[in-house]
């Protein structure tokens, strides 16, 4: 039974934590709980439909139609997250402004909720049809499999129980620097995700260069880990990354820093003090 | 412009010659009762090889290995293929991750 709990909580976990982060970036928008919750429920549809067609996907494309869709996941969610952190180096500081002055919910619009909703389905359509892959082999399979089952449920618990404490974590930081402190996790979310569409384009066969492991730290602090695994997902740590996973790390955190601060700095007059804060707000 | 980032990397990936490695030798895996069959496969160090994975069982497994940066869902009763390499001489462990306490084993790099 823990065994079972432990897997399916690894599975939820990853999807828990960045819908976490999405529900924390979104704070003070008005229903911007509404369009995560949409986010999470089109996210388990798509689990569903994405489990029941695990089989085509993966014989798709000469057999590498999993590692493709993957990619394509991942990549879709890194933009949606960089155009996120761009509106809202454009916003950001006066949404901050008017949820403090107004001390309630403010309007901002469709386009940056409807961003957040995406990476919110695609993270929980990603690691969910995983989840509901295997809980369907254990729901299909013979003897003994209602305490596999139970068990399940119960690392989703333990899971969505996770996500929720990060979000209440990320809720204690003062207003004036929250939305510096999301925008610089939400910047290296997008970085690792990146990350792992880079290595799965490298397993897809689509890109060949620089695959080789560049260190090992995993008896440092192994990915397999608790703690290694959520700084997988919130800061893209690898244990054993690629040369071609460095480089989309490295290339996501300056495209996105790089757009924040033009647009940023664009709509702002330049004040002493600032400067260092306003790209990442 | 991301979106055109967005849309070159993706045309790239599609474009991509993906029958490049045609030329190359399978390797079969099987999985039955939740190991891996064989659990030691070598392979020539510095090479591209495709392996397929058969899984017999009737539930679907997590083909995953850390130290050769792979995983890949194989459904019940299907075949997968995974393309591993090219490698340095060595031992690559992987798991099952929905079996690991029996779906273990290791590609040996020669």
């Amino acid at each position: 039974m823990l065994g079972s709990a432990v897997i399916v909580f690894r599975e939820v976990l990853e999807a828990a934590l960045i819908v976490a982060v999405v529900l924390g970036a979104t704070r003070g928008a008005a229903r911007g709980g509404r369009w995560v919750a949409a986010g999470i429920a089109i996210g388990i549809a798509g689990a569903c439909i994405v489990a029941a067609f695990a089989g085509r996907i993966s014989d798709a494309l000469d057999g590498r139609g999993q590692e493709l869709f993957n990619a394509t996941v991942l990549l879709v969610a890194v933009a949606m997250l960089a155009w996120h952190n761009v509106w809202m180096s454009a916003h950001g500081r006066k949404l901050a402004d008017d949820m403090r002055r107004l001390g309630h919910d403010v309007t901002i619009g469709v386009k940056p909720l409807s961003a957040m909703l995406v990476v919110t389905a695609l993270a929980v359509l990603r690691e969910g049809s995983e989840t509901v892959l295997f809980l369907y082999g254990l729901a299909a399979g013979g003897t003994g499999q209602s305490e596999l089952l139970a068990g399940g449920m119960l690392g989703l618990a333990a899971g969505v129980t996770l996500g929720f404490l990060l979000y209440k974590g990320l809720l204690r930081i003062p207003l004036r620097r929250f939305f510096t402190v999301t925008g610089w996790i939400v910047l290296l979310l997008a970085a690792g995700l990146a990350a792992s569409a880079a290595d799965f384009l490298n397993q897809a066969g689509v890109i060949t260069v620089l695959s080789a492991q560049l260190w090992d730290s995993s008896n440092l602090l192994s990915q397999s880990s608790l703690f290694g695994q959520m700084l997988h997902v919130l800061v893209g740590y690898q244990d054993r990354p690629t040369g071609i996973g460095l480089i989309f790390y490295v290339a996501t955190v300056l495209t996105i820093a790089t757009l924040m601060r033009l647009v940023g700095g664009t709509r702002r007059d330049p004040s002493p003090g600032s400067l260092a804060t306003r790209s990442m707000t | 412009m991301l979106r055109t980032v967005l849309a070159i990397t993706l045309a790239g990936a599609l474009v991509f010659p993906l029958g490049a490695t045609a030329a190359t030798q399978d390797y079969i895996l099987v999985i039955k009762n939740h190991r891996f069959e064989p659990s030691e496969i070598t392979i020539p160090a510095g090479q591209k090889i495709k392996l397929v994975v058969d899984n017999q069982d009737p539930t679907p497994e997590e083909f995953e290995s850390h130290s050769m940066n792979r995983e890949k869902v194989i459904p019940g009763r299907s075949k997968a293929s995974i393309w591993i390499g090219p490698l340095k001489p060595g031992s690559y462990d992987f798991v099952g991750e929905y079996h690991e306490d029996t779906a273990r084993g290791k590609v040996i790099a020669k």
